[in-house]
């Protein structure tokens, strides 16, 4: 009865947060864990990312969503040092992050989800789980060719990576390869070993993308569950419904900026969101005509290359 | 250095051989056995203004079975250290030298980049890293070595049925053999260490078929050298140069304007999307291994033509012409041939201040200073993360 | 044909002095690509700057052998972190050019008459073993049973080379099943998931790259102590090629699978070309010269690896769900 009382206050107190916020792009929130200013990151003449100011609240499930392209993965591949920005500064809680490598980032309590799964294939599951532990004695070399220097630590993080495969109903693979997993287990598999890190901002890029609907509940659970335990919760989601479910806010890229942000059940109803999501049309199946279309212009591009390079 | 006598005899002093040496300042003695041998350059026959540094011109190498025994002598301008006076001359000495050693580069530089274009289209288009490119350079040296001293053929229809047969060896691999292996899904890791297969194969079937002596062709070898300006030079170097700067502005132009050139760059762009736009992307990937296999044996010709053939030329090049590439950018077809031009003239043009025996290790080094600064070369583009 | 001989050659090839020294250069390859995933092409001059760097201070500086063996370890470590600087960002590809270049810098420079008279040219040097055979605790003689004979010197080598493999595979299996194999593995998996669960990559691939080269460096005095004799030439590309077959064919991330694949390759390579040179004196082959027969045993190398990465790229004993060569 206690836990769940405990839970309903986080969603409580996320919610409270978040009640009398504007839905301007960039609003100030009362305890954030993440302040982005001004971060800018071009690929040759585009323009990826150019995100002015955001917050994210701590203890809080935010949703980062917007149409494909819009620069969602390339800004998490900044704020999490895999990436160098061109401009810009962030900080996470007070700590200013801009050029720090993607290792210290993971150690310094911010830990991310690729979109496409990184499992790693030739190693078992519980091997997976035990890597994401921190500080690992046995992890220096020296040390590492005396096992008696490990022993102990390892058996504890086999424990605790234990009790998590259980939780994420991984435990009945424990000790097969990765790579037999299905699509979604392995998705499973990632946030599970991305807990093992212990962090306090979980950065979630597409964990439903590829996954069954059966598991897709149980992903929903675990990521509620993760804002119950005290974490921060950032991730990036295509689907409105799931986004409605779990999210406390919202945040809205389109063209490399945050053109919105609000609660998860008006978001949808902002002129700026819905232009912005029929204005791109990338999202849906391509038809004929726009195969066709994206054909010329792949080869006016083509041409207009040629005519750079005949000109130099 | 052009018609100086040398004399090699055995370490007692048996007479083995005298020779010339070329237009490029090398000769070659076959010997009979292993051993130490003695060799002399006759200073009399050097030109007037230059001498032996140090004043030896003895060596005495040791062969090995098998194996060639280089036998330097490094030249300087006579009385140039320690004059003042002559200093004007010694200036300008060094900016003909330059002149010189430039076109020389930029000749190499163009053999470079006739092999460095077809590694670079089939490692864009299929993702493999061909250490086996340098074979199909010896390949078309050897095969118009073939038709040219065994079949009696003129060099020219010689080297043009090589260049066929070559291209065809190009096809022939990819329809195969890669092609097969790429059905099969084979990881691109896999596939380069399966080029080293093929390189080691191809190279000692040659050397079996060939044998492990320097060959050059029957026709113009002995080339006297012509004045052009600063330079001095053998006709066919001209003639080479021009020939495989033909052959680059042909391909290049091919590239840039047929339907089969752009739908190439469009697969070393981005395969998955050419192919869902209705790129045939196999056709395309074979086009390329059969015009990748014709200009490469086009380079070793021409290497074959301003050297000499010997069975491992390819081998010793593709360092080189991986070097082009690289500094260029793996993939993009303009990187390799502007990488393979800065090659070809800083390997050259670096020995004015280095020991020719050592010019590669310039380039070479080059090579690893640039993708310090540049991961991704001269004119590549990174990765995507996430 | 003399069965006798060819089989006798055949068998003291499985423990010989090629095994010993390519067994080394391959263990040293299986930690920087069986474990780590890392495409080292220059694993040759590991071995050469060991062996130069044991030679070089000996005969040159006329230090005694036991400093030309730290020197020689120290410069094997030195290299690999010259080596590891601007390549170990890179790609896997690229990697694998810049090290096969490095390789070449380093033989040309043994080899330029510019520095002959520090690394002897092409003829490399000699002369610098006698301080190892005086440690030699055999008296001269003959030892061993049967085909296993050998004389005292060899003996003393093989002893030394042995001991040194056995130790090297102990400090492999040691290491791969600590935390820090865990992670140089999942490195050769995925090394931006690894970044991402707070791991330094680079210093890991360092650390692997310095690992591996120094147990492919003990080769290289391997070598140099069993011939009396360094040569530039000795440690080319194909020397690197040839244990890459050798650890494709035991088993690529196998503690044994280099050692195996060492046996395997030299007592195939020796039984071929016994069989074939004696099939030439004997005059059942006519189409070969002995020579060719010497060439041709390297053209089936070539055959051979192609054959193994298409058809068993887990190696002759390995397991196909665990083998390291597929991954991308
Ligand atoms: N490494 C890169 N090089 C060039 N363009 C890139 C690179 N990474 C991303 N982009 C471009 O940046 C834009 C944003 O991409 P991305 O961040 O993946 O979008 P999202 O994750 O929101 O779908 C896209 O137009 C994409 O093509
Ligand atoms: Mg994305």
């Amino acid at each position: 009865m206690h836990a769940e009382t405990t839970a309903t206050d986080r969603k409580a107190a996320a919610l409270a947060a978040f009640k009398d916020l504007d839905r301007d792009p960039g609003v100030a929130k009362p305890d954030p864990i993440l302040v982005v200013d001004g971060v800018v990151r071009r690929f040759g003449g585009l323009t990826a990312v150019d995100v002015d100011h955001v917050e994210v609240q701590r203890g809080s499930i935010t949703a980062l969503i917007g149409p494909n392209g819009a620069g969602k993965t390339t800004f998490f591949n900044q704020l999490t040092g895999f990436d160098t920005a061109d401009a810009g500064q962030w900080t996470f809680n007070g700590r200013n992050m801009h050029g720090v490598p993607p290792h210290k980032v993971a150690r310094a309590g911010m830990v991310r989800t690729f979109q496409l799964t990184k499992a790693l294939s030739k190693l078992t599951v519980i091997e997976n789980m035990r890597l994401g532990a921190q500080a690992q004695k046995g992890e220096s070399f020296w040390r590492a060719l005396v096992p008696g220097f490990w022993r102990d630590q390892e058996a504890e993080i086999t424990e605790r990576a234990e009790e998590l495969l259980v939780r994420f109903k991984l435990d009945k693979k424990r000790d097969d390869f990765a790579g037999s997993l299905s699509g979604g287990q392995r998705k499973l598999l990632e946030m599970a070993r991305a807990l093992m890190v212990q962090p306090e901002l979980v950065m979630l890029d597409e964990p439903m993308a590829g996954v069954n609907p059966a598991l897709t509940q149980s992903l929903l659970g675990h990521v509620k569950d993760l804002r119950e335990q005290g974490m921060t919760v950032l991730f990036v989601e295509h689907d409105m419904d799931m986004v409605r479910d779990i999210s406390d806010w919202v945040i809205v890229m389109a063209q490399g900026a945050v053109i919105s942000e609000g609660p998860p059940d008006t978001i949808m109803s902002d002129p700026r969101v819905i232009d912005a999501y029929l204005g791109a049309h990338h999202d849906a199946p391509l038809s004929e005509s726009e195969l066709e279309k994206q054909l010329h212009e792949a080869e006016a591009a083509l041409e207009e290359e040629i005519v750079e390079e005949t000109q130099k | 250095m052009n018609g100086v006598k040398i004399v090699v005899t055995t370490e007692s002093g048996q007479p083995v051989a005298e020779v010339t040496s070329n237009a490029q300042g090398t000769w070659q003695v076959p010997v009979e056995k292993p051993g130490k041998y003695k060799v002399t350059l006759d200073a009399n026959t050097l030109p007037q203004n230059v001498a032996v540094r140090g004043g030896n011109n003895v060596r005495t190498p040791t062969v090995y079975d098998g194996n060639m025994s280089t036998v330097l002598f490094a030249l300087q301008a006579k009385g140039a250290p320690g004059q003042p006076a002559e200093e004007e001359a010694g200036q300008s000495s060094f900016w003909t030298q330059a002149a010189q050693l430039a076109f020389e580069g930029l000749n190499l530089g163009l053999i470079i980049a006739l092999a460095a274009l077809g590694l670079s289209l089939i490692y864009g288009t299929t993702g493999l890293t061909n250490f086996a490119h340098g074979e199909l350079v010896t390949l078309g040296a050897i095969l118009a070595y073939a038709f040219n001293a065994g079949v009696g053929l003129h060099l020219i229809p010689a080297a043009v049925i090589a260049v066929i047969l070559a291209g065809g060896f190009g096809y022939a691999q990819d329809r195969f053999f890669w092609g097969q292996l790429r059905k099969r899904g084979t990881g691109i890791i896999a596939m380069m260490i399966v080029s080293i297969g093929v390189a080691l194969f191809l190279r000692y079937l040659f050397l079996i078929i060939f044998g492990g002596q320097t060959e050059v062709y029957t026709q113009y070898t002995g080339q006297a050298g012509i004045q052009v300006g600063p330079i001095t030079a053998a006709p066919k170097n001209f003639v080479a140069m021009a020939i495989e700067l033909l052959v680059l502005v042909v391909v290049s132009l091919a590239l840039l304007r047929t339907r089969t050139g752009k739908a190439a760059r469009a697969v070393a762009d981005n395969p998955a999307l050419a192919a869902s736009s209705g790129i045939n992307v196999d056709r395309v990937i074979r086009i390329i291994w059969t015009m990748g296999g014709a200009i490469a044996a086009l380079a070793g010709i021409m290497l074959g033509l301003s050297q000499s053939l010997k069975f491992n030329m390819g081998q010793d090049i593709l360092l080189l012409i991986f070097a082009g590439v690289t500094l260029g950018g793996l993939g993009t077809a303009w990187g390799a041939l502007v990488g393979s031009l800065i090659v070809g003239l800083f390997i050259q043009l670096s020995t004015l201040w280095v020991p020719p025996e050592l010019k590669s290790v310039g380039a070479l080094a080059v090579l690893i200073i640039v993708l310090l600064f540049r991961p991704q070369g001269i004119l590549g583009r990174r990765e995507r993360i996430g | 044909m003399d069965w006798n001989t060819i089989i006798s050659t055949t068998v003291k090839a499985a423990i010989g002095v090629e095994t010993v020294l390519y067994a080394l250069a391959a263990i040293g390859l299986n930690v920087h690509f069986g474990y780590t995933g890392l495409l080292n092409f220059g694993q040759a001059a590991f071995m050469a700057v060991a062996g130069y760097g044991l030679a070089v201070t000996v005969t040159v500086l006329g230090l005694p052998f036991w400093a030309g063996i730290v020197v020689g370890l120290l410069a094997a470590a030195l290299l690999a972190l010259l080596l590891g600087i601007p390549t170990l960002r890179l790609r896997a590809d690229y990697l694998a050019i810049v090290t096969i270049a490095a390789a070449e810098i380093i033989r040309l420079i043994f080899r330029s008459v510019a520095f002959k008279d520090v690394f002897g040219g092409s003829d490399g040097r000699r002369g610098f073993s006698d301080g190892f055979y005086a440690l030699n605790p055999f008296p001269a003689g003959e030892y061993g049973f049967g085909w296993f004979t050998f004389n005292h010197r060899l003996l003393w080598v093989l002893l030394v080379g042995w001991v040194l493999v056995g130790l090297s595979c102990l400090l492999v299996y040691m290491l791969m099943k600590s935390p820090w194999g865990r992670v140089l593995k999942a490195i050769r998996e995925d090394e931006d998931a690894v970044r991402s669960l707070g791991k330094n990559v680079f210093s890991y691939k360092m650390q692997s790259l310095v690992l591996g080269g120094v147990i492919g460096s003990l080769g290289g005095f391997v070598y140099g102590l069993a011939f009396a004799s360094v040569q530039p030439d000795i440690f080319g590309t194909e020397t690197t090629f040839f244990a890459y077959t050798i650890l494709i064919l035991g088993g690529a991330a196998r503690v044994f699978g280099p050692v195996v694949g060492s046996m395997i390759f030299w007592v195939l390579l020796v039984l071929v070309y016994g069989v074939l040179s004696g099939a030439v004196e004997a005059g059942y082959i006519t189409f070969m010269t002995s020579t060719q027969v010497g060439q041709f045993r390297f053209l089936l190398v070539g055959l051979g690896l192609i054959l193994l990465v298409v058809f068993r790229p887990q190696g002759i004993f390995g397991d196909k769900r665990e083998i390291a060569i597929d991954a991308r």
